[in-house]
């Protein structure tokens, strides 16, 4: 047991050490600024899965806490000049806030209805933004970065290796929720949540700290895209496209274990990437869309349970 | 002496419709009582306010342990649990999608009875040996008799001292309903229990039983100390044998 909670934060280590030697071999910075957004949307589907996945609440609202993330570093910045990471930090606060009220929406809301809710909580916030002028209103607002800090020698890079900490930060994080009495719990509210009441699972309590931990997950997410953009603007900071990217890449890669959202958002993530410089970044939205269909309809349990399956049949092809 | 569940004077509904009307009864420590009704009675609505499921809009749920009282009626569902009241559910309530196993362990959530889950997984799979067989096998996908023994397995896991049982005979064959009420009857024995169960099938339930009450339209309708005021009773007759008697 403790062997491999070792083996976990040494795998860890070696990755951030391995994140940090990659920004010293590759000249060429495109390459950190497409892997940076790969590692928002791990993080943003690891977040997803804590709440979709694992409790089965379907969250419709990754960009509200996106968007969140967003203004808060903004805010942040421009009112107390706040370093990045302290930026990312106050994100997290106000993203497990508003995580805790959602975590209220389902005293009352379940299913579908509690999905439409949090659609609608988007576009109050974007709404409150859009009218907020001291962060640039509906047309936006630059931001100039501070120079970069030791030991890195480009912002983007900086920007990259704090995405890899915040992923090993996400990741711990699910995974200690799956394996935790938290994780039984959830799985019991996700199957009936009138029998988790009565084995005595404290289903208020678990759902919302499973919606505190998501949404502090988002909103740290996406509070490094003022520096990483150097812009921003409600249209994009509430974009549909995250919430839409963060469920589409859990379901793909499957909601029952951490590696699922992982997985799901590098396979989803390069294959965008690649597609966003060779042909057009429109086609983004089509791919994902055809994509989510061929496994909801082929591999309802997701990249892992195609896996699993696999696995399943190579043991017994090799025993027989 | 050391447990005895008081309910007094409860009224429960849905919105408009009243469930539950100045129901008044008691349990004390390790009796076996029924309460008997036919669907629509209101046995399942007085169950959930025992759990906390359902607040009463009258009345009081009291749980006395060990000379401390409990209001029921205030309390969150985690906390009932905690006190040591279980609850198998009408139709079992299993979580369909997870093994046996994980099943039971979520029967042991409540904090004193996670130290002793080992232990109670022990106890449970020596109850019942057909859990041990499948404990890896999704509980969906057993017959509704093995369900039925995990629903009783997976209430036990918390170390209760009351037991409230909902209709187990609901779904099963008369030979399966037999054997479900004769193992809720040993297990009591053998745990020290209290039970309190809900039960149309009279002869089924009497049979365990130490005495019980007749619930019908929501209201206590008779009260009987014995098994045998149970089965002299003019309204078991009516409500069973059909009205002409």
């Amino acid at each position: 047991m403790s062997m491999r909670r070792h083996g976990f934060w040494i795998g860890a280590l070696c990755v951030l050490a391995l994140a940090y030697g990659l920004t010293l071999a590759i000249r060429n910075e495109y390459a950190f600024f497409a892997g940076f957004i790969i590692l928002q949307f791990i993080v943003l589907a690891t977040a997803w899965n804590i709440l979709g996945g694992y409790a089965g609440y379907v969250n419709f609202g990754t960009s509200a806490f996106f968007g969140i993330g967003v203004y808060t570093a903004i805010f942040l910045f421009k009112a107390l000049g706040a370093p990045l990471l302290v930026q990312m930090a106050g994100a997290a606060v106000m993203g497990a806030l508003l995580g805790f009220v959602t975590g209220l929406l389902t005293l009352r809301l379940h299913g579908i209805f509690f999905s439409i809710a949090t659609v609608a909580m988007t576009i109050i916030l974007e709404t409150l933004v859009i009218n907020w002028k001291y962060v640039g209103g509906a047309t936006g607002i630059q931001v100039l970065r501070p120079p970069v800090t030791e030991p890195f020698d480009s912002y983007i890079k900086m920007l990259f290796v704090i995405g890899v900490a915040l992923v090993i930060v996400a990741v711990a994080l699910s995974r200690h929720v799956q394996g935790s009495w938290i994780g039984r719990g959830l799985r019991a509210i996700r199957d009936d949540e009138t029998a988790a009441e009565c084995t005595g699972v404290p289903t208020l309590r678990l759902k919302l700290l499973a919606c505190s931990i998501s949404g502090a997950l988002m909103c740290a997410a996406g509070a490094p895209s003022a520096m990483y953009l150097q812009f921003a603007d409600t249209t994009s900071a509430f974009n549909l496209n995250y919430s839409v990217s963060a469920l589409a890449m859990s379901l793909i890669g499957g909601t029952s274990h951490w590696a699922g959202p992982v997985l799901g958002a590098i396979v989803l993530g390069v294959t965008q990437q690649a597609l966003t410089v060779t042909i057009s970044s429109e086609l983004n939205v089509l791919v994902l869309g055809v994509m989510l269909i061929l496994f909801v309809v082929g591999a309802p349990e997701g990249l892992l349970g195609l896996l699993r399956k696999g696995w399943a049949r190579l043991a017994r092809g090799g025993g027989s | 002496m050391a447990l005895r569940l008081t309910v007094a004077d409860l009224d429960a509904g849905y919105g408009a419709v009243r469930a539950l009307q100045g129901v008044s009864m008691t349990v004390e420590d390790g009796e076996t009582v029924v309460l008997l009704g036919t669907n629509g009675n209101g046995k399942s609505t007085l169950m959930k306010c025992l759990m906390g499921l359902v607040r009463p809009t009258k009345g009081m749920i009291g749980l006395e342990l060990d000379g401390v009282r409990h209001d029921l009626a205030d309390l969150p569902t985690d906390e009932i649990v905690g006190l040591g009241v279980a609850l198998v559910p009408e139709g079992r309530r299993l979580f369909p999608k997870l093994t046996v196993e994980e099943n039971l362990t979520l029967g042991a959530f409540r904090k004193a009875a996670r130290a002793k889950l080992a232990e109670g997984l022990a106890f449970a799979y020596e109850a019942f040996p057909v859990l041990l067989e499948r404990r890896k096998q999704l509980a969906g996908t057993m017959s509704g008799g093995q369900q039925q023994m995990l629903a009783i397995a997976r209430a036990l896991m918390s170390s209760p001292r009351l037991l409230l049982v909902d209709e187990p005979s609901v779904g099963l064959s008369p030979l399966l309903v037999s054997q479900t009420i004769t193992k809720i009857g040993e297990l009591k024995q053998r745990f020290g229990l209290t039970v309190l169960m809900a039960e149309q099938n009279f002869h089924q339930a009497v049979r365990i039983a130490d005495r019980g009450y007749i619930i019908v339209h929501g209201e206590i309708a008779f009260e009987g100390r014995t098994v045998e005021e149970l089965r002299s009773n003019d309204l078991i007759k009516k409500l069973y044998l059909g009205g002409a008697a």
